[in-house]
């Protein structure tokens, strides 16, 4: 249960490979310190099934590459009252962009026929569409902070976050880069 | 362009860099009389020990009484000149120079072989770029693996000129030379021949040393492995004017 002076933050993953989550765990006993200060309401890593109609601080990993990220980016923007993008895929397109450079056909063509042997087939029960274009987070919604990194290291993350519940705004270049 | 020689009677000029009063060669350029005093100016292009390039435009200084921004690379002092190297201004129209960078080519720094030792990496770190406010362009560029010991990657490639220059200027080869405008613009082999197929490249590997990304590498490193060496540069540069 959420308490009335906890900062309440959110998190999720869209096209990513959940090491930007890994490296927030990596925090290691500072989650400790951090589970004073923050309610984690909604996210990969607790029960939550629903994202609470207000929530202080949203964080997004991935990149926006089908229909359901696209979707996932916009709630978050509409209740989360500042918005992260978490890392390299969030913050450029990184890895998952790198099919931008071909048709989207022919990246479904290479994943499910060619390289297939049983029964090659495009899946489209239960699996979002794919978008054309790879984004960054924020080339579909406004994001406030960006915390770049291929994941961004623990130390990075500890730092944005505990600048922002001092209520300050974090310098991250300060302490990450593209691919660090 | 060579290097200009030192003429014999040169004076001295006194001038202010961001309210410190320093004294200079008057043959000397801006950027050269900063990095004597400690003082940071960004440059992806500049390379001391090779010609001025000016394309960078990373190194934009603010001179006292003029309306205009001018290149410290390419800039001489002059008696009583007053510089500011880092104002507001200046600060957002690097970042937006090292944005466009990023987006006009295409930068994945995560599996680069350049990963943790470029300089346009680290640039953007210095610069506050912690995304880029453009949109990428996302056009794919030709990668050239013909070389037997070098890769080139158009993807990462900046067009600073640095190894059209070492490799014209203290190679002695000229096998580099520039090709196209705008978008289309690329550093070319010989006559745009593969590299591979150059028969004025010595496999020197100068112009692999002193490129400045990820778009000049060795073969067979992989990500974060190509960790470049310009030691050679200055003394090479001082024995090839001294002759
Ligand atoms: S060349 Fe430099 S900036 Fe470009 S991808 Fe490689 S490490 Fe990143
Ligand atoms: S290896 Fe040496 S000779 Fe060949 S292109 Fe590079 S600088 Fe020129
Ligand atoms: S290949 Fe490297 S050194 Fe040559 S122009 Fe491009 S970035 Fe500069
Ligand atoms: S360093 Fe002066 S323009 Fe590139």
């Amino acid at each position: 249960m959420s308490t009335p002076n906890k900062i309440t933050v959110a998190t999720t993953w869209l096209d990513g490979c959940s090491g930007c989550h890994m490296s927030f765990l990596d925090m290691d006993q500072r989650l400790v310190d951090l589970a004073q200060q923050i309610d984690i309401v909604y996210s990969p890593l607790v029960d939550t099934k629903e994202l609470p109609d207000q929530v202080d601080v949203g964080i997004l990993e991935g990149s926006i590459s089908n229909d359901d990220d696209l979707e996932k980016a916009k709630t978050f923007r509409k209740h989360c009252k500042l918005l992260i993008s978490l890392g390299d895929c969030a913050v450029t397109g990184n890895v998952p962009a790198i099919r931008n450079h071909f048709k989207l056909a022919d990246v479904m063509d290479r994943a499910y026929r060619e390289n297939v042997t049983l029964q090659p087939q495009i899946p489209t029960r239960c699996v979002p569409p794919l978008l054309e274009t790879v984004k960054p987070i924020h080339g579909e919604v406004k994001v406030d902070v960006f915390v770049p990194g291929c994941p961004p290291h623990a130390d990075a993350i500890w730092y944005v976050l505990s600048e922002l519940i001092e209520g300050r705004t974090p310098d991250p270049s300060k302490v990450t880069r593209f691919g660090a | 362009m060579p290097l200009p020689v030192t003429p014999p009677n040169i004076r001295a000029v006194t001038l202010k860099i961001d309210d410190q009063d320093l004294s200079a060669r008057e043959d000397e350029t801006i950027i050269e009389v900063c990095r004597e005093n400690k003082i940071a100016i960004p440059s992806l292009c500049y390379l001391d020990g090779l010609s001025v390039w000016g394309g960078c435009r990373l190194c934009m200084i603010e001179i006292a009484g003029q309306g205009r921004l001018a290149a410290a690379c390419s800039t001489r002092v002059a008696e009583g000149m007053e510089v500011r190297t880092n104002t507001e201004r200046l600060q957002r129209y690097r970042r937006t120079i090292v944005e466009m960078l990023f987006a006009e080519r295409n930068h994945v720094c995560s599996v680069c072989v350049s990963n943790g030792h470029c300089e346009l990496q680290t640039m953007g770190q210095s610069c506050g770029v912690d995304h880029v406010r453009v949109p990428y362009r996302q056009t794919p560029y030709p990668v050239d693996s013909s070389h037997e010991m070098f890769r080139l990657d158009h993807n990462r490639c900046i067009l600073c000129t640095r190894c059209v220059r070492v490799c014209d200027e203290i190679e002695g080869a000229h096998t580099w030379d520039v090709m196209g405008r705008g978008s289309d613009c690329r550093v070319i082999t010989d006559l745009a021949l593969p590299w591979g197929q150059s028969e004025t490249c010595t496999s020197c590997g100068k112009c692999v040393q002193v490129c400045p990304t990820g778009a000049l590498v060795k073969q067979g490193t992989s990500a974060g492995e190509m960790v470049k060496d310009q030691h050679f540069l200055p003394i090479l540069a001082r024995r090839r004017h001294a002759q």
